[in-house]
């Protein structure tokens, strides 16, 4: 078993500091890694730091269950994991070595492997959170199997700690494979969908695809007969130190990801065809067998109605033209980072907001302007 | 409720609700006459009914939206139906309240191959889904036992699972979409064809939510292609440890199997009994493994499953080398309620799930309970993923006996929670186990859920009184449950 520390920062005294803040209803901006700053609107407040709530509570292979304190650090969490030769089935980006469990969870961002082993939300069986009263609640448990009561620890995957402020996280982790191979074929949009349909049809260990200037990168991973065989069922060139490509993409430090301009992710039903020339510039990134898009627009009004016509949604990633100076400071701007909600869903949405954090302290308008 | 008291209300509600319905659905959708409505009674809980006032039975989105609109105007409460399979009371009708029967929307309406996905009526059998996409070599995964049955509308509001769900998830884990009608009338949509959508994962808080905070009229569901091949072996173990430690060894090696089950041994006799299935009848436990992939795949974890098991001294294994084979061994594990069922004339089906670590500590502790209370259990698992159904068995005409059982089934869940699991890996919670909630939830985790209850459905109109206890049923439960000797919940009818 584990020997735990106890933690810098204790769950109560996090829940005194978020009592008190509901009690004069200041706002409070909840704080990992800072690694993901630039992820959604910018909001103001008092910093809760989360970083020193840190520690892995129980980790037992057998169980393929992980609980750990939110502000552990994700690479404390994944060399553990891969000590014994198991993995983050979402394979999350960190964007630093700051990145904490919490953070990851809060903006719920997958990596290449998501739409064949499951989103963040997939993997999270349990979770301890402050809501916006200071009541620590538990919902969920370390077992893969649970129906009591609604699905809270899900609900927290993405809501950028608009609804609570997540300590405790179980997530289910699943075994390295045990072979990887990825290969490149000169595909442009059009081949690569036909591919990946036909592909997705049969029991092949498909778990990452990538899709740059006509060149496609299939990535395989499984036990090692399935692999050699369905790699050598689509030809092409074997790409070596395939790790590192995919490291590397997961973590945006390709060269395409390192432009001085505004990125925006796309997310689409994996068949939609290529974002027109007339919106951004065709040299786009595709993930995700088609569903997931990285993009530089020149019209982003054009853009967010476009993936809404094709059935998805669009979003600022990176660089913000208004957020250049990260600044708690900097004014709350207006602009959304995401694309907007039907009205029906906003007010749904604006009362779960209300139902957790009725003060609206915690992390005000970090996701939309009124969540 | 003082029975002159509901009469009156009854025929003010009925005055009031059938004309404005009339409006927008044709009589023949409209049950008000007591033996159409008796049908409408329960669900697969049998023994907890109640007659609804009326059953709607729509076949279109805006007579749901109508039904919806009138209700809410009259503060009428709503439960949503699918094919009543449910096993917690779940769909039982409130008191005065409308039972909205979801079975006439049937259709498949689109089936995408490119997006492996399809757009389907809540109404549709599970089942059918997967018949319906085999020829594209495509299948929707959740396989609940009942699957020829239950409704895919059903299967979201319950999360439900089935054998296969250790490796290709719950029902939540399949889903893409749902077009959902609030109780205001509203219809929005939840999720879409993408693989996320903007704002908050509403798609995982509907699923499981029992009906309570909206009603599922579409869901695009997610379809995976078939393995090549699948094998199913048995193996007999001579103790429970052996047997729990099998299924720790297997997972640890990396194996993630299609299934892995569990019965302990009065559980293979009882089945062996009735199914002649070649089940090892002397031994403690048996382990059922399936395995799936490529043909390749499965060989070869096939090898590394038999060398565990002969490591930890499994006997009589049984290897399935065709589908026959297969559907054999899987029988007689289905047949198990039906094999119990000649034991006992009563039996309280438990579906707890706990870490597969604690495995073998829980089966021993549950059976020192069942010899401290007196009783038969046996257990079936679903073991990969610790969720385990203790069956007690008992005979309710015998008043101390059926006290006995209902205790004992306090007993064991509240165990399941002490050692990090859950009371419900797969029925819900309903109404049959809404006083077990208190035992895992704070009043604090409860008042949360009320608020998020109320964040859909301010009136709380939505099948209200199930799944989530008012914070004073809990108050009178714990109460009760401290006096030792007491009749736990004596206003809750059982089995
Ligand atoms: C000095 C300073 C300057 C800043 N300037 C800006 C700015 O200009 N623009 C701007 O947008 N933000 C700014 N912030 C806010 C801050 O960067 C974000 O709110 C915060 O960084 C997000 O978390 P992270 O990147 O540290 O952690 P990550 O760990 O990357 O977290 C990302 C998201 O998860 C949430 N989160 C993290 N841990 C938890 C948890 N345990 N429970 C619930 N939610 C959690 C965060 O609030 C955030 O929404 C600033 C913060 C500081 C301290
Ligand atoms: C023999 C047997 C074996 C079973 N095995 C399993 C198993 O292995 N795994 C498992 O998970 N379950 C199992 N079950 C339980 C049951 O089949 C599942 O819970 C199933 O999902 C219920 O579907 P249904 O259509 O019958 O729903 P119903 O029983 O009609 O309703 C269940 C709940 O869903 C709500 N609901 C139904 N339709 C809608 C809708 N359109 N919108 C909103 N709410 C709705 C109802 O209000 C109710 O709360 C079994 C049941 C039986 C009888």
């Amino acid at each position: 078993m584990l020997s735990v520390q106890p933690p810098a920062i204790t769950a109560r005294t996090l829940a005194e500091q978020i009592s008190a803040a509901y009690e004069q209803k200041s706002s409070l901006i909840i704080t990992g890694g800072n690694s993901k700053a630039f992820y959604g609107r910018h909001t103001k407040g008092f910093e809760l730091s989360i970083a020193g709530y840190s520690g892995i509570l129980n980790y037992e292979p057998s169980e393929l269950v992980i609980t750990a304190r939110a502000g552990t650090p994700l690479k404390e969490i994944e060399e553990l994991l891969a000590e014994h030769g198991q993995m983050l089935g979402f394979e999350p980006p960190s964007f630093s070595d700051t990145a904490t469990l919490g953070g990851t969870i809060a903006c719920g961002i997958s990596g290449p492997r998501r739409p064949y082993a499951g989103a963040v939300r997939d993997f999270v069986l349990g979770a301890t959170i402050i809501n916006g009263k200071g009541d620590i609640l538990k919902f969920g448990g370390q077992v893969m199997k649970n129906v009591a009561g609604y699905d809270v620890s899900r609900l927290m995957t993405g809501a950028l700690g608009t609804l609570g402020v997540l300590l405790d996280i179980s997530l289910k982790v699943i075994p390295k494979p045990a072979v990887e191979e990825t290969r490149i074929l000169p595909y442009d949009h059009q081949q690569m969908s036909t591919l990946l349909s036909t592909l997705g049809r049969q029991p092949i260990p498909l778990s990452a695809t990538y899709l740059h200037k006509n060149l496609l990168y299939v990535r395989f991973s499984g036990a090692k007969a399935g692999v050699v065989s369905a790699a050598e069922n689509i030809g092409g060139d074997v790409l070596r130190q395939a790790d590192l490509f995919w490291h590397q993409l997961k973590e945006q430090r390709l060269p395409y990801f390192n432009q001085d301009r505004s990125l925006w992710r796309v997310s689409l039903p994996p068949n939609a065809p290529c974002v027109p020339d007339l919106i951004v510039d065709t040299e786009s990134v595709t993930e995700w067998g088609g569903a997931q898009r990285w993009v530089y627009p020149k019209d982003t009004n054009a853009l967010q109605q476009w993936a809404s016509d094709n059935g998805g949604h669009a979003s600022y990633f990176r660089n913000r033209p208004d957020a250049n100076n990260c600044q708690v400071s900097s004014n709350d701007t207006n602009g959304s980072s995401f694309s907007p909600l039907s009205p029906a869903l906003l007010t749904l949405s604006k009362r779960i907001k209300h139902s957790f954090d009725p003060h609206n302290i915690l992390n005000p308008g970090r996701l939309y302007a009124d969540l | 409720m003082n029975s002159n008291i509901a009469a009156n209300i009854r025929t003010q509600r009925l005055a009031s609700l059938i004309p404005m319905l009339s409006q927008m659905i044709p009589d023949h959708a409209i049950l008000s006459e007591p033996e159409q409505l008796k049908a409408y009674e329960c669900d697969a809980f049998t023994t907890m009914r109640q007659m609804p006032l009326l059953t709607v039975l729509p076949d279109t989105i805006e007579q749901v939206q109508h039904v919806m609109r009138c209700c809410h105007a009259l503060d009428i409460p709503v439960v949503a139906r699918g094919a009543g399979t449910g096993l917690t009371a779940g769909s039982m009708p409130v008191e005065n309240g409308v039972l909205l029967g979801m079975n006439k929307f049937d259709k498949i309406h689109d089936i995408d191959l490119h997006n492996r996905s399809a757009w389907i009526d809540p109404g549709v059998r599970n089942q059918a889904v997967s018949d319906a996409t085999a020829p594209y070599n495509l299948y929707f995964a959740p396989d609940p036992s009942s699957q020829l049955a239950c409704s895919v509308g059903g299967n979201v509001a319950e999360n439900a699972g089935g054998v296969h769900c250790l490796k290709y998830g719950l029902t939540v884990h399949n889903i893409l979409e749902l077009d959902v009608i609030t109780i205001e009338g509203e219809r929005i949509t939840i999720g879409g064809q993408a693989l996320d959508a903007a704002g908050y994962d509403l798609l995982a808080l509907m699923t499981g939510s029992e009906g309570l905070l909206g009603i599922i009229v579409g869901i695009r569901v997610k379809l995976l292609a078939k393995p090549a091949s699948a094998r199913v072996l048995l193996a007999a173990f001579a103790t429970i440890e052996d047997a729990g430690n099998a299924i720790a060894e297997i997972i640890g090696a990396g194996i993630i199997p299609a299934g892995l089950e569990m019965i302990d041994q009065k559980g293979i006799q009882a089945i062996e009994a009735l199914m002649h299935a070649g089940y090892p009848v002397n031994a403690a436990a048996v382990v059922i493994c399936e395995l799936d992939g490529s043909v390749k795949e499965v060989e070869d974890e096939l090898n590394s499953v038999l060398t565990i098991l002969h490591r930890l001294n499994a006997s009589d294994i049984q290897i399935s080398t065709n589908e026959a084979e297969s559907k054999r061994i899987w029988a007689a594990r289905k047949a198990a309620f039906p094999a119990l069922a000649c034991l006992a004339p009563d039996n309280y089906v438990m579906d707890g799930t706990i870490p597969r670590r604690a495995l073998a500590q829980v089966w021993t502790k549950i059976n020192l309970l069942a010899d401290e209370y007196q009783l038969l259990v046996v257990n079936v698992f679903h073991a990969g993923d610790g969720n385990m159904h203790p069956s007690i068995l008992f005979d309710s005409s015998d008043e101390d006996q059926h006290k006995r059982a209902t205790e004992l089934g306090t007993r064991i869940l509240e165990l399941c929670v002490q050692v990090g699991g859950t009371i419900s890996g797969e029925h819900g919670i309903g109404l049959e186990k809404i006083n077990q909630m208190c035992l895992q939830f704070t009043n604090n985790e409860i008042s949360q859920f009320h608020a998020l209850k109320s964040a859909f459905d301010s009136k709380a109109l939505l099948n209200p009184g199930k799944q989530i206890p008012t914070l004073a049923r809990c108050t009178e439960f714990h109460s009760m449950h401290i006096h030792n000797g007491e009749m736990p919940f004596p206003h809750l009818e059982r089995f």
